[in-house]
């Protein structure tokens, strides 16, 4: 685990393995590790010591049902027997979960999940393989001591897990420390209470590693970075911050040789504070800030769904036949050939077994419900900026109290300088939008056609999830910059009219809205060629022009 | 099932644990909401909630709990017994319930084996009388939604089902708690809670520290925790007790239940629900306090949680509607 003090970038390899290390010793009180790789060699390398974790090991996936996670009613060994036999989930049979393409977890399953969690019997190594904004839902995280974070680390650089000796017992943590990681995590900005008994736990068992009866300095340095480092989301204001970069951190020692120096129990918060700030991957703040604005938006409670699981609501099943689409729905089957088992049996007495007929079978059906998706597509170009953008950000504003009030999802999509972005993917929630609606900058040029575009497929990716979008444009229809990021009017106008048609013939509903000072003859022809009604922003009154979009979208 | 974390040991958190207190006093109040972040303490509280509360008497074996003999219901084969004390119910409801686990559906066992029509009780029966809890209500699925709305307003649970007919009473106490960043409530579903309550991580480092000292204890020594908060679990329970007997005697002036109204208005809040559960709650508190007359201090203390998530709501309000329930209070209600 040593390593030349060059750089910042502490020994990720060997944390990784030392996080494995100190869960097999504690897995309870660590609740497990978030591991972010992809798959691999490195991975598989990691994932080669787990089985020092208590087995058995159950492996889920994140579409696993109810049934199987907690149990429930084993049919063909109640067919069998006539008895109702329920199975053992395996919740029950495994201490160890290893949920498997992590980032993919349903809220529903996260939230159960997190249930189990709570009691503190398992271990869970949840491998996210998300790329960019996917990530593990942020309640799992929060329940897992360990967030690791494999990505970069060279096969090389790995080396094969050693053969784990068993550890035992446990260790005394002295009595400042409590307060002193209390300090710590509130200075990061950390404020679930879970990450500072994780850290406590950490250091105990990284004590008993090392087989010491009460953790030291060394043990808290570590169990700080490996647990607090990943979580922070601020950085302590210091005065000393240009010094900290150019100097190596003085948190590069090894436990062997911390240990050695480390016998007053004094806890310097100092040092601490360094060794947590080592650790921390300089862009981490950047990227966590991303992440987590697109994880809150995308946990957009049980309305986004894909178009597997969006089934809509169910409703009680009804006779029928099998035509090979509908399915069976096997319990209310059971159900309506219940009552005649004594007499069929009477009528066959060689048959003892359920007698199921055709006229029991259920049908499952369910009630599908789309929802509504508005894509907001707002003009923040200098030219709208000096106009109206504050008007029609009003206007916005209004529109998503409706919304709101009709549960519909939106999604926000800007259009400034040379390109488009999604601001927003599809949520529901309203005060997400209201915040990056606030926080629009405007200025530069009017690139029309991206704006279009993107919402376009955005709004064509949420209609493949089972919604049915509508394309709220907001411009004042000065477009100025081509597709390909040059600039000039003619070329611009043009690549706005084919993106325009090109929404068109996709079979997107839109709405153009006019928020240039004078109504724009251009963006009416835009509007026409795109199918989609036209209204020029009224004057100082946003209400009115809710009202419009109302009326045009029905 | 170990043994939860007890309620007297909860830092702070003083809204939310009184909330839960004054349900326990007077159960038609209606149930409370827990808003918050990760990690402020809201399952844990409900959890220890239902080692506080005092047991109930009633009969053994009896799918919903009756207090008597004659209130078992007759689709369930009870042997006659006297009632025994029971600790209060508090159900949990998992969010991937199904509608036969949460309303009770025809037993299958009894109709394969048997071929006989029985019922089988569903999570809605067994949290008769008592709690039933729902964790992450706001990813509660629509249709289990729609089942509970109409319970938790009636009291009474229908089943007309798979050619059973069957009704029995489900009284409960809902309690439901989640994070307003992972979805927001149905405002039909909203309303059913009497209270609502807001919960933050406290942002104060010696409250902090307490936090963790006494989970950290709870975590490592369990029993001696236990021992030493089991007292204080005591007094809170008498505590309740108490209130409960004094709860009939409360008196309500008239000019307070003008003032009630008066705040209701203001606030333009949807139904007559806001007045009776401001009410309600107000004699709860006052019982809970040892006063015998409703007083407009109760009305000022309480005012936030039962009507903070009544106000007919403005999405993009960042302030927070206690925020403006509290701003009117003052000036309906001046100290």
């Amino acid at each position: 685990m040593t390593h030349a003090p060059v750089g910042p970038d502490p020994d990720l390899w060997g944390n990784a393995q030392l996080a494995l290390h100190l869960l097999s010793i504690d897995p309870a009180g660590l609740g497990g590790i978030w591991l972010r790789a992809r798959s691999g060699p490195v991975r598989d390398r990691w994932m080669a010591a787990l089985d020092t974790l208590p087995a058995p090991h159950a492996k889920l996936h994140p579409t696993i049902s109810d049934d199987q996670l907690f149990g429930g009613l084993d049919l063909s060994a109640t067919l069998a027997t006539g008895a109702q036999v329920r199975s053992t989930g395996l919740i029950d049979r495994a201490p160890t979960l290893i949920l498997t393409m992590a980032e993919r977890t349903e809220p529903g399953l996260v939230a159960r999940l997190s249930q189990v969690m709570d009691r503190h019997e398992h271990s869970l190594i949840a491998l996210d393989e998300g790329t960019g904004d996917e990530a593990l839902a942020p309640a799992m995280a929060a329940r897992l001591a360990f967030h690791l974070d494999l990505e970069g680390i060279p096969f090389g650089a790995t080396t094969s897990a050693k053969p784990a000796d068993t550890h035992t017992g446990s260790a005394a943590i002295p009595a400042q420390a409590i307060d002193l990681i209390t300090r710590m995590a509130a200075q990061f900005g950390i404020d679930d209470p879970r990450a500072i008994l994780f850290t406590l736990n950490a250091a105990r068992a990284h004590a008993v590693l090392h087989g010491r009866r009460e953790a030291d300095e060394a043990d808290l340095h570590i169990a700080a970075q490996l647990v607090l480092a990943p979580r922070a989301t601020q950085l302590p204001a210091t005065e000393d911050d240009a010094q900290d970069t150019s100097e190596p951190p003085p948190s590069e020692d090894t436990p062997s040789e911390n240990a050695a120096q480390g016998d007053d129990m004094r806890l310097p918060d100092e040092l601490l504070l360094e060794a947590i700030k080592a650790a921390i991957p300089p862009d981490l703040l950047a990227r966590l800030a991303a992440r987590k604005a697109a994880r809150s938006a995308k946990g957009a409670g049980s309305g986004a769904k894909r178009t597997g699981n969006r089934r809509g609501r169910p409703l009680p099943p009804r006779a029928g036949r099998m035509d090979g689409r509908a399915r069976l729905d096997l319990v209310a089957t059971l159900r309506a050939a219940a009552p005649w088992q004594p007499m069929r049996r009477h009528l066959n007495p060689t048959d003892q077994r359920v007698q199921v007929r055709p006229s029991d079978l259920r049908l499952k059906r369910y009630q599908e419900q789309s929802d509504r998706l508005l894509v907001f597509t707002v003009d923040a170009s200098g030219s709208a900026a000096l106009a109206r953008l504050a008007e029609a950000k009003g206007a916005v504003e209004l529109l998503l109290a409706e919304a709101y009030a009709r549960r519909d999802h939106v999604a926000l999509v800007a259009f400034r300088g040379d390109g488009a972005d999604v601001l927003l993917p599809p949520t529901r929630s309203l005060v997400q939008t209201k915040r990056r609606l606030a926080a629009l900058p405007g200025g530069g040029g009017t690139p029309l056609a991206s704006g279009i575009e993107v919402a376009s497929q955005l709004a064509l990716q949420a209609k493949s999830k089972g919604l049915t979008p509508s394309i709220v444009l907001l411009t004042d229809g000065r477009a100025n910059i081509a597709r390909d990021g040059s600039a000039g009017r003619a070329q611009a106008a043009q690549d706005a009219n084919s993106a325009a048609m090109a929404a068109f013939a996709a079979g997107l509903d839109a709405l153009v809205i006019d928020m240039g000072t004078r109504p724009e003859r251009a963006l009416r022809t835009l509007a026409e060629v795109m199918g989609a009604p036209y209204v020029p922003l009224p004057r100082a009154d946003a209400a009115k022009l809710s009202k419009a979009v109302t009326g045009a979208l029905g | 099932m170990t043994a939860p974390f007890p309620f007297s040991a909860i830092v702070g958190q003083d809204e939310m644990k009184r909330a839960m207190i004054l349900t326990a006093i007077d159960p038609t109040i209606g149930g409370v909401l827990v808003f918050g972040d990760r990690g402020t303490g809201k399952s844990t509280a409900v959890r220890g909630l239902a080692a506080l509360l005092p047991p109930i008497m009633a009969i053994p074996g009896c799918p919903v709990n009756s207090a008597r003999m004659a209130d078992v219901p007759d689709w369930a084969t009870v042997p006659k017994a006297a009632p025994t004390e029971t600790p209060t119910p508090v159900i949990d409801l998992p969010l991937g319930a199904t509608e036969d686990r949460v309303v009770g559906a025809l037993d299958i066992e009894k109709a394969l084996t048997r071929g006989e029509k029985a019922f089988e009780a569903g999570l809605l029966a067994r949290a008769n009388r008592g709690y039933l809890y729902i964790d992450e209500v706001n990813l509660l699925e629509d249709h289990i939604v729609d089942l509970l709305l109409d319970v938790a307003q009636s009291g009474e649970n229908v089943v007309e089902r798979e050619g059973l007919s069957i009704r029995h009473p489900a009284r409960f106490v809902l309690v439901g708690s989640g994070n307003p960043e992972e979805g927001e409530l149905r405002p039909q579903l909203l309303d059913r809670f009497g209270l609502s309550v807001d919960v933050a991580s406290p942002t104060d480092i010696d409250t902090r520290i307490e936090v963790i000292t006494r989970r950290d204890a709870f975590e490592r020594n369990r029993k001696t925790f236990m021992a030493t908060w089991a007292k204080e679990d005591a007094k809170i329970r008498d505590q309740i007790l108490a209130a409960r007997d004094l709860l009939p005697k409360v008196k309500t002036p008239k000019d307070v239940l003008r003032r009630c109204a008066e705040l209701c208005i203001a606030l333009g809040s949807d139904g007559l629900r806001g007045e009776l559960t401001l009410l309600k709650t107000g004699r709860a508190l006052a019982a809970w306090r040892g006063d015998t007359k409703l007083a407009d201090r109760h009305l000022r203390e309480i005012a936030p949680s039962a009507l903070r998530h009544r106000l007919r709501r403005d999405p993009l309000d960042e302030a927070g509607s206690g925020t403006r329930v509290q701003r009117l209070v003052e000036e309906v209600i001046p100290a």
